[in-house]
């Protein structure tokens, strides 16, 4: 689970949209302009306070490059000289980002480990002069302050953030598979206590300005300005920089105190935290959490334990060391390089590489509000479009249009959102049973039963009403795009589009082109599905696509492995042990059994034996048990309202019984069991690739990852290939291809990187 | 200190469109009604087909800051002491009165239609209609214009309106949970029924609630989107400071000469008679730099001493169409011209409702900036007056913002609330509106101009603003 919750997470820190102001034609200095210049910083001395400010001219995010930490540290030696100067503020003048972290290149650049904690050691130096800076440095911060960002504010003496909802705090490097290399591991515990600073390190997640206060971690915040003379972001930022340097002033004449009076609370906590037994069990307790989510698999999270309690226990020599010297191993483990992977995947899937549509979708109309159906309006009615959800049942309708309630709800209860914007959000929502308003609808979605003749149905019905420019998008699992277009009086305007449950929650939209489809049909769709936050895939047509295809065989083994006899709970263990966050049978369970079955049987038919393995008579007859998986209270688990702990299903047994197969035991143990399901994977992705469904190996890992739940420390089947080998991994499948047959035969493309260990997907 | 606010924005272009078009404006008004007017040379804004309304007569009670003399009252006595006020003034019998509208913000439950109790109450014919209207601290101005619309479409010839708040006393209610169970509680049949609903009241349920003074839809004080308002358009502390100190010196020097003829004696029952605003307390600007921020701590620049206080205070205009006025023997004191509403973001533009509702408002009339001979503006805080005065000072923002070619320009300070403000007289929400108009009326009369313009702006990021023009002598 850490992994998809580090990704989740990672969604956030990347691909903001930022404007580049322009230019201050009002601002008026009092003082002489900048004493020195560079291109990325500056710094500027209003009376006895120096204004150091930051701009990466290049990007659209501040990063602590090379570049920038050189200037920085020319501009503060040159500060740290000034006679006229008593204090400093460090702010930075792109509005929404104050330093995003470190620049990852320069990471990735580096050839060694060596080179990489040298990187580490020359951060550490920089901020450890910023610490012990005799004037006080305030930090002003607006935007994201993520990473190297929040090692450096934190190394400085003051700290002010703004409330802006873009203000966030983070350390998101075990996110990358690193840790905190200069400095973060060491200070953090100390600012913010050793509880609140492992949960900001292992988990790298967001903190609000607000809560950011409250931890400690800021001083003072700073309002956001509303329009007045300049924009809003110009002025907010000009604003923060006067309160700053009132603040650096105030330090200098000690009318600010740095040193907190603790609070009984807290003297209570060094108190206990003064006991070395304490922080035993503390460190004992993280470390289990950490073995326990992430199997083992992920080594930054225990690298960063390591790095907290050297400096806690042995001080901060061996502290600084250990930190510089994990930071520097870590970077170049394959986990870390996976991460990073799906990082600049994430990044290149966030764009709409079709370019933009000539009509921008502002009504789109959703035809079902079913689960997938009412999700897909819940992550569109917030992005300003009209949503329009139509189902041909009231309870239907009802149910739907609560769960979208439900969403903004549970946001406005977590403080996300106020109720007023919830409110707002809503009146984008009109739900209904018939038609009315589908002849303004820009694009319209379907989320109808799976069954290609009410698909049918239901495309003619919409084609009779909507406007010619109207899109439509079938949001089908594995039905066949041009199948379903073939009823379609305008091929052109059909197109896939595949969410997966829930949409809410799962980052991956999937779409899936004919060779009908227009170009102009396609940029629509993923301009739609970058409004609404998703990590798009754009594949070609065929059975079960990508991601339903590359499941299939995986499912299919997991059956045969059932019927082998391995217990569900087994076969659970086995697949998260491998990576997956979830387990195969859970799995199952959560996509519906009565779906898999149904897959099962239609890409059956569609690819033959190599999609065969467990008998598909399991599933049906576990379906017509009313086995249907979570939805239906029963599936491989029952499953209990209010009830974390789930058992085995107890009726499934006897079906198991039925169908039961004999294990070979030359390829049954768990190792073996795990490459079973994951190469019959990984050699369909790569058979897609080879069929051109997928068009470049970076949408395959993404899909992978941030669909399917492959495990993102190997960073999707291409990279896992690359890393493994495919030599390898062909002789495993060989083995299994003698046992099972071929299900197990390695498709061309992976014979062609097996036999040339100089190919790689991944350059 | 105001020579140094004139300094700065004395500046204030007019726009040669709206020269023109005020020059080219009211050709073909009556030649009767041209003929009467002679001040500076300037037309009349009366217009063939619509209705000449005047204000004949405009009191208030006594402006308190809340807690204070009239603490045990309710508000309808204060509304009621302003209508008898009123009659007392005017003389007018009372039922030619045709209808009756109060403006009030913070309802007392018990007088929902404060307008119907405080009629009632003060001798007016139960045969007249009344009713209450609510616009946040606009509600009497909105009372006014509903007077003023009920005139022009010829279902009514006298209206009275006006508006009434009263803090001293705020409707404070139990928590959502205990009404409920309260409510259930009529409901229960049976002993038992009764002991559990008893039963299941927790401590926390006994915490009251308090009528929200933030914004219901951004859950931020009104303090709080002032100050930072005036951070937006970088209103100094000093800069608010000043335009408190002057506001309070003006009322102070208006009311020692007498000019708040507005204001009426109340005898409050079980005390002494009141017969002057008491929140006047003009000090010094090292007094005012002492005060802390109110809302945004610590660097906030809205204090206690730049924003206006809670008041009690009732307020009520006779309104009239001329021909009705005059065949009563009535001299009217003012026309009620143009006027508008407007409405903005009520998070970041809360209170900028002058700077929207000025240029409209003057475009309405056909008039310019130069025009106006008399400025009254609400001063919700000093903060807000000025940002409002910057932003119409600005290009930037005129075109950014509101969509207009150019900026309006600023008021100049000569001529800009003048006998004090709502930061110095005090501020019952919904009885400031009748204030403005009353005053501006009554300064047209003394200062010899001819047109006025009232401006103010209120909760729920709306305003209003209306051109008044003086009667000829």
């Amino acid at each position: 689970m850490a992994g998809v919750r580090a990704l989740g997470a990672l969604s956030r820190i990347t691909s903001r949209r930022y404007t580049l102001t322009t230019g201050s034609p009002f601002r008026t200095f009092s003082v002489a302009p900048a004493m020195l210049a560079g291109t990325h910083v500056n710094y500027e001395v209003k009376g006895d306070v120096a204004v150091v400010r930051i701009n990466d001219p290049n990007s659209k995010v501040n990063t602590l490059s090379i570049q920038m930490q050189k200037e920085l540290t020319d501009v503060m030696n040159e500060v740290w000289s000034n006679n006229a100067v008593q204090s400093a503020v460090l702010i930075s003048t792109k509005p929404g980002c104050f330093i995003a972290g470190a620049d990852i290149n320069m990471i990735e650049g580096c050839k060694t480990a060596e080179e990489v904690t040298q990187l580490s050691q020359e951060g550490q130096n920089i901020f450890e002069k910023i610490e012990k800076s005799p004037k006080p440095i305030v930090a002003a911060i607006n935007g994201s302050c993520l990473g190297a960002g929040l090692e450096f504010v934190i190394a400085c003496q003051y700290r002010i953030a703004t409330k802006s909802k873009k203000t966030v705090l983070g350390t998101p490097e075990v996110m990358l598979g690193l840790l905190p290399g200069a400095g973060g591991t060491q200070r953090l515990p100390k600012m913010v206590g050793l509880p609140s600073a492992f949960d900001m390190m292992l988990t790298g997640r967001n903190i609000r300005a607000d809560k950011a206060k409250k931890m400690g971690l800021v001083h003072q915040l700073v309002d956001t300005l509303g329009p007045g003379l300049k924009s809003p972001e110009e002025r907010t930022i000009e604003y923060l920089e006067e309160i700053a340097i009132e603040c650096a002033r105030g330090i200098v004449n000690k009318k600010i105190p740095l040193s907190k009076e603790k609070g009984m609370m807290q003297k209570l906590q060094d108190y206990i935290m003064s006991f070395e037994m304490v922080r035993n069990q503390i460190y004992k307790t993280v470390h289990g959490k950490v073995m326990k989510q992430s199997k083992g698999l992920y080594p930054a999270p225990l690298k960063i334990i390591e790095c907290v309690k050297a400096g806690i226990e042995q001080g901060p020599i061996p502290g600084y060391l250990a930190e510089s010297q994990n930071f520097g191993q870590l970077a170049k483990t394959t986990e870390s390089h996976a991460l990073i992977g799906l990082y600049h995947g994430q990044v290149t899937c966030k764009k709409n590489r079709f370019g933009a549509p000539q009509k921008e979708v502002k009504t789109l109309a959703i035809l079902g509000a079913g689960l997938m159906g009412a999700g897909i309006a819940q992550v569109t009615v917030d992005k300003g479009v009209h949503t329009i959800l139509k189902d041909t049942t009231v309870s239907g309708l009802a149910r739907g249009e609560q769960q979208v309630f439900k969403g903004f709800n549970d946001k406005t209860k977590k403080r996300n959102i106020t109720s007023f914007e919830r409110d707002s959000i809503l009146s984008n929502l009109t739900g209904q049973l018939d038609y009315s308003g589908f002849e303004k609808a820009d694009m319209v979605i379907e989320a109808v039963f799976e069954d290609i003749n009410i698909k049918h149905k239901v495309l003619k019905e919409i084609e009779a009403v909507i406007p010619p420019h109207c899109i439509f998008a079938s949001n089908t699992s594995a039905l066949p795009i041009k199948e379903i277009a073939a009823a379609s009086k305008r091929p052109d305007k059909v197109i896939g589009m595949h969410y997966f449950s829930p949409v809410d929650k799962m980052q991956l939209l999937e779409i899936i082109t004919t060779e009908q489809t227009s170009k102009d049909t396609t940029a629509s769709a993923v301009a739609v599905g970058l409004k609404q936050g998703k990590v798009i895939i754009v594949v070609g047509d065929g059975p079960g696509f990508y991601t339903t295809r590359c499941l299939a065989p995986m499912l299919a083994e997991a059956v045969r492995v059932l019927q082998e006899g391995v217990d569900p709970k087994k076969l659970d263990a086995l697949t998260t042990g491998f990576g997956f966050p979830v387990g195969a049978a859970t799995l199952a369970d959560e996509v519906g059994l009565d779906v898999a079955a149904h897959v099962a049987e239609d890409l059956g038919k569609a690819f033959g034996s190599r999609f065969g393995g467990g008998n598909v008579e399991v599933l049906k007859t576990m379906v017509d048990m009313g086995f249907k998986g979570r939805k239906s209270g029963k599936g491989c688990y029952v499953y209990q309202p209010g009830l974390k702990v789930r058992d085995v299903n107890p009726d499934i047994e006897e079906i198991l019984e039925k169908y039961k197969m004999t294990p070979n035991p030359a390829v049954s143990s768990d190792s073996d069991v795990q490459y079973r399901l994951v190469s019959r994977f990984v050699n369909e992705a790569v058979l897609c690739l080879q069929e051109g469904i997928l068009s470049s190996p970076v949408e395959g890992d993404i899909g992978a990852v941030f669909g399917l739940g492959f495990p993102p420390c190997l960073g999707g089947p291409f990279r896992f290939v690359d890393a493994f080998g495919a030599d390898k991994l062909v002789e495993k499948m060989r083995r299994y291809e003698e046992v099972y047959g071929n299900q197990f035969t390695p498709c061309q493309l992976l014979l062609d990187h097996a036999n040339d260990s100089s190919k790689k997907f991944h350059k | 200190m105001a020579s140094m606010l004139l300094n700065s924005l004395r500046n204030c272009p007019v726009c040669p469109a709206w020269a023109v078009q005020s020059a080219a404006r009211s050709l073909s008004t009556t030649v009767q009604l041209q003929a009467q007017v002679q001040t500076k040379s300037k037309k009349t804004l009366a217009r063939p087909n619509v209705k000449n309304i005047v204000l004949v007569e405009g009191v208030r009670t006594p402006f308190l800051l809340s807690g204070t003399t009239y603490s045990d009252l309710m508000p309808h006595d204060l509304a009621r002491a302003a209508l008898q006020g009123l009659l007392h003034r005017t003389a007018i019998p009372k039922d030619v009165v045709d209808y009756i509208i109060y403006g009030t913000v913070i309802q007392e439950v018990k007088t929902s239609n404060v307008a119907r109790e405080a009629a009632l109450g003060a001798g007016f014919s139960d045969k007249i209609p009344s009713h209450t209207v609510t616009m946040a601290c606009i509600s009497s101005n909105q009372a006014m214009t509903s007077a003023v619309g009920l005139i022009a479409a010829g279902q009514c010839d006298a209206v009275v309106a006006g508006g009434v708040e009263f803090m001293s006393d705020v409707p404070i209610r139990h928590s959502r949970k205990m009404r409920k169970t309260m409510l259930s509680l009529n409901k229960a049949k049976t002993l038992g029924q009764r002991l559990s609903l008893l039963g299941s009241i927790r401590l926390a349920h006994l915490s009251p609630e308090l009528p929200a003074v933030a914004e219901f839809s951004t859950s931020e004080t009104m303090g709080h989107s002032a100050d930072r308002l005036a951070a937006a358009f970088g209103v100094s502390r000093v800069e608010q400071d000043e335009f408190a100190l002057r506001s309070h010196s003006l009322a102070k020097k208006a009311q020692d000469a007498g000019l708040l003829q507005d204001v009426i004696s109340f005898k409050v029952p079980g005390r002494d008679i009141v017969s002057q605003d008491n929140g006047i307390r003009p000090s010094s600007m090292e007094q005012m730099a002492k005060l802390k921020p109110a809302f945004i701590k610590p660097h906030g620049t809205v204090t206690a001493a730049n924003s206006s206080f809670l008041t009690d205070g009732a307020s009520a205009v006779l309104i009239m169409s001329e021909e009705k006025a005059l065949a009563m023997g009535y001299k009217p004191k003012a026309y009620l011209r143009d006027f508008v509403y407007v409405s903005q973001d009520p998070k970041d533009q809360l209170l900028l409702g002058p700077t929207y509702g000025t240029p409209k408002v003057l475009e309405r009339a056909g008039l310019t900036m130069s025009d106006i001979d008399v400025f009254e503006f609400h001063e919700a805080f000093a903060g807000q007056i000025m940002a409002n005065l910057k932003a119409m000072d600005s290009d930037w923002f005129a075109q950014t913002y509101m969509g207009r070619k150019s900026k309006v320009g600023t008021p100049p300070m000569d001529k800009f609330n003048l006998w004090g403000g709502s930061l110095s007289l005090g501020h019952p929400f919904g009885a400031t509106g009748c204030r403005l108009v009353t005053t501006v009326a009554h300064r047209l009369q003394k200062e010899g101009g001819q047109y006025g313009l009232v401006a103010a702006c209120a909760a729920g990021g709306q305003g209003h603003a209306m051109v008044i023009e003086a009667y000829p002598k």
